[in-house]
């Protein structure tokens, strides 16, 4: 356990304090329902977090008092909404390390972030027989749009392993990341096994051999501080909507002057300068990027988002689920035989622990456990090169955040003992 | 217990799932059929022998989840004995059945099936309970009686 650090004058920079979970939980309306008959045990925030009381507030406010489209308008609401739009990416520049607003570009999610960098900086960059780099752990969503990629420029699509425990297998990355290879797009955090990688090593060993460095920010944004320079990331995406905010809206950090070089993505009306029908001169950053109306309620209400991670600390959030990974470790080991992937070193994951029982279906437990109140994920997480590796073909997975507790995770292991005798196997 | 998870989980289902019955490999089977179910990795491999037009046996071997493995176990448990026409029809009619498309009168012994329709309540898991009928399905619709039968490959994915 960790020493009541509450009494004493420490920033939250130096010794983390615990949460107050249970004020906690009482922001966030959905969780005070029952599911099945049960209180609802929420362990899926990996797939997407519940939403506290300020977010859902933002939105119902912005529609209520201030909508208008931005950017364009004379009149208040307009400008009110603009203010409010821009003060959100003031703030993501300062919450991933303190970057120009102007880096931050607001997109749909960590999934079209990515999309926007193949498509813009790679269709720039990436020629016939250059190599793009991925690793064997990370989502669909940073696989798929390198592959594409690839495909359009006849490059190569190389993957970094990983070792038995979950790790990267950096012991022949000489190999892998080569002279020839533009860019290396890796996770900061593996959605299946937990794995935090170490990102400012991978960037360096990148840059070295002069290939970008693209992070996937999807699963750690949300659950640790970030600062995209000391990572030493070109790119980082991430998402709104794992990290208390709306869905439909995410972002991406792109240095400046690849920001400034690479070609619009989406065109249309917001992302142009001027447009003749022989000459059309693009906008200045962010907007070059931002073509149509965004998501203007959704990017307002992530400024509440990141306000109410940041009142908590995201080192305080970082240690809450360090503590209650250790307990779900503790506690899961009273179940024989179950098998949970990735590192089993708690200090080198994050809170997403994937299992398998040695005879019951990932889609059996997630059903049993909903039937007792518990959300959990199960099936092949969108990482299927990765199941193919770890030679499963689907895991459940449990997942913690700021508003789940050492109870939460008794019921869980609870229900999955009761789970076996229900099936009787 | 809530009782909807009882409705999918009935008891036949689990005692079909804990002892799941066409385990034992077939010597001379003329009808091969492969399954997948990609969205959860259900896998099944099947194969049959048809003798005089009549499906004589049935071999069923599913990696799965309770519903899927149960599903391929009533199926080998049910279909034995009956002729090529008559399995095609009612496989065919558990499928529509399964999807929520249509109800049938079953024949009696068929009973245990019934019990699959739980599924419905469940849509994502309507797929397991259906990987054995339409690996069976397509692996009769393969079969040549002269010899030339291809294995059938199926996947849930396009049902």
């Amino acid at each position: 356990m960790q020493p009541d650090t509450k009494k004493t004058a420490v920033t939250a920079e130096s010794l983390p304090h615990e949460l107050d979970v249970a004020a906690i939980k009482a922001d966030f309306p959905v969780l005070g329902q029952k599911v099945n008959g049960y209180p609802l045990v929420y362990l899926d925030s990996a797939a997407s977090s519940q939403k506290p009381r300020e977010v859902i507030n933002a939105l119902l406010e912005h529609y209520r008092y201030n909508h208008s489209n931005i950017h364009r308008g004379l009149h208040t609401l307009a400008e009110r909404s603009t203010q409010a739009y821009e003060k959100t990416r003031t703030h993501v520049a300062r919450f991933i390390g303190g970057v120009e607003p102007q880096e931050v570009i607001f997109t749909s999610g960590a999934t079209e972030s990515i999309n926007l960098i193949t498509y813009t900086w790679g269709d720039l960059n990436v020629h016939e027989g250059d190599e793009i780099v991925v690793t064997e752990m990370e989502h669909h969503a940073n696989i798929v749009p390198w592959y594409q990629l690839a495909q359009r420029k006849r490059a190569i699509l190389k993957t970094i392993p990983i070792t038995v425990c979950g790790h990267l297998d950096l012991s022949n990355i000489d190999k892998i990341i080569t002279p020839r290879t533009k860019v290396v797009a890796f996770c900061h955090m593996s959605n299946v096994l937990g794995t935090v990688n170490p990102v400012a090593e991978l960037a360096e060993i990148a840059h070295r051999k002069g290939a970008m460095v693209v992070v996937d920010g999807a699963q750690s944004a949300p659950h640790t501080a970030v600062n995209v320079r000391d990572q030493g990331a070109d790119f980082f995406a991430f998402s709104s909507h794992k990290m208390l905010g709306p869905t439909g809206v995410g972002g991406l950090y792109g240095r400046r002057e690849l920001l400034e070089e690479m070609p619009p993505f989406l065109t249309g009306g917001e992302m142009i300068r001027e447009v003749r029908f022989d000459k059309i001169t693009w906008n200045e950053l962010p907007h070059k990027f931002e073509a149509g109306t965004p998501n203007i309620a959704g990017v307002i209400a992530f400024d509440a988002a990141l306000s109410y991670l940041e009142k908590l600390g995201m080192h305080n959030v970082h240690h809450h689920e360090m503590e209650l990974t250790r307990y779900a470790f503790e506690r899961l080991a009273e179940l024989p035989g179950l098998e949970i992937q990735g590192p089993q070193v708690v200090e080198q994951r994050g809170g997403a622990i994937s299992f398998t029982d040695p005879v019951i279906h990932p889609h059996d437990i997630g059903t049993f456990l909903d039937s007792r109140g518990v959300a959990v994920r199960a099936g092949h997480h969108c990482a299927q090169p990765l199941m193919r590796v770890m030679g499963k073909v689907a895991t459940a997975r449990a997942s913690f955040y700021i508003y789940n507790d050492k109870q939460d995770i008794d019921v869980l292991v609870e229900s999955l003992k009761d789970m076996r005798k229900y099936f009787g196997v | 217990m809530s009782s909807s998870l009882d409705d999918m989980y009935r008891e036949v289902i689990l005692d079909h799932y804990r002892a799941p019955r066409g385990k034992k490999p077939l010597e001379e089977a003329n009808v091969p059929a492969d399954g997948t179910n990609p969205s959860c990795g259900d896998e099944i491999s099947m194969s049959a022998r048809i003798e005089d037009g009549i499906l004589k046996d049935v071999h069923v071997d599913c990696k799965g989840c309770a519903i899927s493995v149960a599903s391929g176990s009533m199926l080998a448990e049910s279909v034995k004995g009956r002729s090529y026409s008559e399995v095609l029809k009612l496989a065919e009619q558990v499928k529509k059945m399964l999807k929520g498309e249509a109800d049938f009168e079953l024949p009696e012994e068929w009973e245990d099936i019934e019990a699959l329709k739980g599924v419905r309540n469940f849509p994502v898991r309507v797929k397991c309970a259906l990987l054995a009928w339409v690996a069976l399905i397509e692996g009769l619709k393969n079969y040549h009686p002269d010899g030339r039968t291809s294995k059938a490959v199926v996947s849930t994915d396009e049902e």
